[in-house]
């Protein structure tokens, strides 16, 4: 096993270029858990150390994330608190505290995982990501990162940059909401994330990003739609559970099976659109 | 005569500060306790286990891929073992390593160790067992096991078939009564120590030398003699620092310490490590039986129980292990702690192609509770009474016969531990509130169930009888008095404990006493860690070794008849000047009047019981059907605190196993058999997060056979939670949740049903 371990991006840059086969290693909570003691080890380029990964950045039109921020400091940062509210609450429902300590962002979309705890809150804010290698530099927006299960965009030859979240727009509903299997330290069952402008009949933005119902985190484009597409009010719940038929592909497996995920899916979905559940909807005509 | 501990300010203060530090807390806090894994020696080897696959079969062959350099290694099959194949339990039906037939998946087949670990991958990756799976369809549930049409793993697929009775249910029948009867399940458990199982073996000397995480030295020691085939005095135990064990390491240990054992033997000695991953150890060491039961109760229409019926089964696995002795235990606590004149317990425990199911804090107990608890709770409602007044109405009281033909003798009093606990919690204000916060409907809806029990403590019926256990003090010059005992130390406390028990007996601070190493070299047999017996019959065999040496310094030493600390080791100065270093080793009595007679299950099964009802507050929210446990209260009447922290960590930590055991921990078998979900990510326990408050309290009436009137409890707090949270959750929702544990997903369907 080799470690190395560069202080420059463009070391890192050049290393990975000349090396693709080395193994970006950020906090290591991922990548731990999957090593086996009785087998020899791979080789690690370790980003700890590359400053230019780290830190929190507000710009004019939203907060630029560094691949190697942690969970801890999202979830204390007090304009992803204000701006970013629900961003700040998955990262504080990663893990637990010790785990936020090291998780970083990057690791845990690079990691891939259609669990992936803060993936729903980047699907439903609209965030983009940048990829780097020697060569380029490239701006992926984020529901088009994952590319299968496991799988992601990125080259062998690139290092996960930056997340850029925008801001949402005032008067927003910021929705995160996981049901893990316990408290703390949980692999979500459903996790739900949504941003929602506007009102029934006249919506201006209408984002649901799931985790946990799908191969990979994905953005519920035909809820969104039957939502927006509803002239008068919000869709009845048998409207909204079609949609999320067609969005979800919640299977059965050791934590949890599809017939709880889809029903966990819509409830939440309801929780979500409650403050217009009891205006001019379905449930204002019981 | 009533202390009481928490973690709730509103209770007072906790004697933490009070109390004698921990014998074991220092080297455990400061990371300098040295566990299997930490230990090694020059020259030392890394083995790793191949393992069958199939869920019972034959194996037709066994080949090695030629590109891995065989001679670096040493390879290890049931063609070495010099003694019987056979790991030494109650019986011996189970292989050390299998060389033809096999009974589930996991069996260990073939040992492989080399000095370079990383090297180890790669050659099991090489080692081919040829598997033939048998004609019919291996066997998981106990209905299909109990069918007689299925694969047959033992006879009629039946381990032991009990019956406990009493009066006749069948006459109670014919009079007029009110009938609730129903089928309560129970799931498997995991132990999940901190620490996975491991064993270090070595020739020392000519003689064989196994260390390690274990719970039992002399189950090993005996496993290794019958394996090994070398006199007892070849063989050597040792203990290791054990990271928890919970009965995990009661048995398993002995087929480590036989597959380490071989393998330093057939490498001429050299050390050997033999230690589980994760993983491995999940899938393949045993776990709580998994558990069915029918229970049929009569009561008068006033809640007085005229029967009770019941049909227990558990699930042993493949093969026999400890489960007659778990069903025993299972089988005498199905009745509950209830006054009642017709009782029929028909126990069975089955096998099927599961790895063994094992022993398991609570030994079978909290499965036949859970069934009990729940179904009164059932029957009450049927009844239109208030559970609490129901279980009032029928619990034991002094002068009563218990359902296995015990009589109860005072001064204990259920009803003041049922008064004690209802009233810490506010119970009924509590179930008046909540009636009316669900009748709103919300999203969030509220309980409050509770379980009254007891649990026995120590070997079953004439167990310890069999046992005869010792355990002894041996005294210097310096004066300091060390304990001799092969009970050991797995985080429960128990040095501790026996520690304080004997300063308190010789009159010395407890300073002054200390923990000999279990060695089976240096410490006699004080029987197996097990069965909440350590304080009371270890402890009760200690003082009276403590009796022994204080009389002997009397005689022998001139120790005067009041003294002081300073005396007392001038006494031992002058015993060792005279005759050296003294042991004084005392045997184990059984009270009088104890008898038991295992054929009928009549007569008096343990020597004492702690006695308990506990309380748990539930919400849950009906969008998930998520369960948070916002308040737990656990009463119990244990004859005598004897270290008032090690007693509430006991509680503590055995109701947040019962929190684990009612609503997260969900073993999942794969086609296999095997544990599928053997990965802490996926295997759910909880976390401080999902831990309410926990009020523990104790009452002290001395009704127990060991020091000081204690009776033992490390059991005890596995047996309540469980059906309290049950009770809890159906009263919240109207359900009739019959089974744990309940996860989100079942508690949705139950509250459809409910609607449908
Ligand atoms: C006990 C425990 C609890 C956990 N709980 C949760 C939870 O509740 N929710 C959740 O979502 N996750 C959880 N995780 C998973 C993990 O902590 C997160 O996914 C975390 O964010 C990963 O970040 P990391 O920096 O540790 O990643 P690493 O392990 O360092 O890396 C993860 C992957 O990303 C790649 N990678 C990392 N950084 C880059 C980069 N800049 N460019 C390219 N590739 C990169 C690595 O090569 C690797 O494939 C848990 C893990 C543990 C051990």
């Amino acid at each position: 096993m080799r470690w190395y371990a560069p202080r420059k991006l463009h070391e890192a840059l050049a290393l990975l270029t000349e090396r693709p086969d080395l193994i970006p290693i950020a906090g290591g909570t991922d990548i731990m858990v999957g090593r086996d003691p009785r087998a020899c080890g791979h080789d690690y380029l370790s980003l700890a150390n590359v400053a230019a990964l780290r830190g929190i950045r507000e710009t004019p039109a939203g907060v630029a994330i560094g691949a190697l921020a942690t969970m801890t400091e999202i979830g204390r940062h007090p304009i992803v608190c204000r701006a970013l509210p629900a961003l700040a609450a998955s990262a504080r429902a990663t893990g637990a505290f010790a785990i936020q300590n090291r998780a970083t962002l990057g690791g845990n979309i690079m990691n891939a995982s259609p669990a992936a705890d803060n993936a729903p809150v980047l699907l439903a804010y609209g965030a983009s990501v940048s990829l780097m290698s020697v060569a380029r530099l490239r701006h992926v927006p984020y529901e088009n990162f994952h590319s299968g299960y496991k799988v992601t965009v990125r080259r062998p030859e690139e290092i996960l940059g930056e997340i850029f979240v925008p801001y949402a727009p005032l008067g927003a509903r910021h929705y995160f909401r996981k049901v893990g299997t316990r408290r703390a330290q949980a692999i979500s069952k459903v996790g739900l994330a949504a941003l929602l402008v506007g009102r029934p009949g006249a919506w201006e933005r209408v984002r649901f990003g799931f985790s946990s119902v799908a191969a990979t985190p994905i953005l519920a484009c035909a809820l969104a739609a039957t939502i927006t597409g509803t002239a008068r009010g919000l869709p009845d719940d048998e409207g909204l559970a079609e949609a999320l038929g067609r969005d979800l592909a919640a299977r059965d497996d050791i934590r949890s099976t599809a017939e709880y995920r889809r029903r966990i899916a819509l409830n939440l979905v309801r929780e979500a659109l409650a403050p217009w559940r009891h205006q001019g909807g379905c449930d204002a005509g019981q | 005569m009533y202390t009481s501990m928490h973690n709730d300010s509103r209770f007072g203060t906790t004697p933490l500060k009070d109390a004698p530090l921990r014998k074991d807390g220092m080297e455990k806090v400061r990371g300098t306790a040295r566990y299997v894994a930490d230990i090694t020696y020059p020259g030392m080897l890394h083995a790793v286990t191949a393992r069958t696959r199939l869920p019972g079969g034959t194996i037709a062959s066994i080949t090695f891929d030629d590109h891995v350099p065989w001679s670096e290694y040493v390879v290890v099959t049931a063609r070495d073992i010099p003694g019987i194949n056979a790991v030494k339990m109650i019986e011996t039906d189970q292989p050390v390593l299998v060389e033809t037939h096999y009974r589930h998946a996991g069996e260990p087949v073939v040992l492989i160790a080399h000095p370079d670990p990383q090297a180890l991958a790669d050659a099991l990756a090489a080692v081919h067992i040829d598997e033939r799976p048998y004609a019919k369809p291996p066997v998981f549930a106990i209905e299909e096991a109990l069918r007689a049409d299925t694969r047959r793993i033992a006879a009629d697929n039946v381990y032991r078939d009990y019956l406990m009775e009493k009066g006749s249910v069948m006459d109670a029948e014919k009079e007029s009564c009110q009938v609730f009867e129903a089928e309560y399940h129970t799931g498997a458990q995991e132990h999940l120590y901190i620490e996975p199982q491991g064993m270090m073996a070595r020739m020392e000397g000519g003689i064989l030398t196994v260390e390690g995480s274990l719970q039992c030295p002399y189950y090993v020691h005996a496993a290794l003699m019958y394996a090994t085939g070398l006199p007892e005095e070849r063989v050597r135990v040792l203990q290791c620092a054990t990271g928890g064990a919970f009965g995990g390491k009661e048995e398993y240990p002995s087929h480590i310490a036989c597959h380490a054992a071989l393998v330093t033997m057939k490498a001429g000695g050299r050390p050997v490590a033999l230690i589980y991953g994760r993983g491995e150890d999940m899938a393949v060491t045993p776990k709580r039986h998994p558990s069915r039961s029918r229970v049929r109760l009569g009561a008068s229409r006033d809640g007085r129980l005229r029967f009770i019926d019941i049909d227990f089964v558990i699930d042993g696995g493949a093969y026999l292990t400890l489960s007659p002795v778990v069903l025993s235990r299972g089988v005498i606590h199905a009745a509950g702690p209830y006054r009642c004149d017709n009782v029929r317990v028909r126990a069975r425990a089955v096998a099927t192609n599961h790895p063994p199911f094992g022993a398991f804090r609570g030994f079978g107990a909290p499965q036949s509770i859970f069934a009990l608890e729940a179904a009164l709770d059932e029957l009450a409602r049927m009844l239109e009474m208030e559970p609490d007044v129901l279980r009032r109405r029928n619990v034991l009281a002094p002068g009563d016969i218990s359902p296995a033909g015990q009589r109860i003798e005072g001064p204990l009093d259920m009803q003041r531990v049922i008064g004690q606990a209802l009233e810490a919690c506010d119970y009924h204000a509590k179930v008046e509130a909540y009636r009316q916060w669900n009748a709103q409907k919300g999203a969030i809806r509220k309980g409050i169930g509770l379980a009254t029990f007891y649990h026995g403590a120590g070997f079953t019926g004439n167990g310890e009888l069999a046992l005869r256990s010792r355990a002894g003090l041996r005294v210097g010059a310096d004066g300091l008095v060390e304990i001799l005992t092969s009970t050991t130390e797995m985080g429960q406390g128990m040095q501790t404990t026996l520690s304080g028990i004997v300063a308190e007996a010789l009159r010395i601070p407890y300073e002054g006493v200390a923990v000999a190493r279990p060695d089976t070299r240096d410490v006699p047999n004080s029987g197996p860690t097990v069965a909440s017996r350590t304080c009371m019959v270890v402890g009760a065999i200690l003082a009276r070794a403590a009796d022994d040496l204080i009389a002997r310094l009397r005689a022998d030493a001139a120790l005067p008849s009041v003294y002081g600390y300073g005396e007392f080791r001038d006494a031992c100065a002058r015993l060792h000047a005279a005759g050296g270093v003294t042991t004084i080793i005392a045997d184990y009595r059984h009270p009088a009047g104890n008898e038991w007679d295992e054929s009928v299950f009549q007569g008096s099964p343990y020597a004492s019981f702690a006695w308990a009802c506990y309380v748990a507050e539930v919400e849950v929210d009906a969008v998930t059907g998520e369960t948070r446990i916002v308040d737990f209260t656990a009463v119990q009447e244990v004859g005598r605190v004897v270290h008032a922290t090690v007693a509430a960590g006991q509680i503590e930590g055995g109701v947040v196993q019962g929190i684990g055991y009612a609503l997260f921990e969900d073993v999942r078998f794969g086609a296999d058999g095997q544990m599928a979900n053997n990965r802490i990510t996926n295997y759910i326990i909880p976390t401080s997060a999902d831990i309410p408050p926990i009020r523990v309290l104790f009452l002290e009436s001395r009704h127990g056979a060991g020091p000081g009137g204690a009776a033992g409890i490390g059991e005890l707090p596995m047996d309540g939670p469980a059906p309290a949270i049950i009770n809890a959750i159906n009263a919240a929702l109207g359900t009739e949740i019959r089974h744990v544990p309940a996860m989100p997903e079942h508690i949705l369907a139950a509250m459809d049903r409910r609607s449908a």
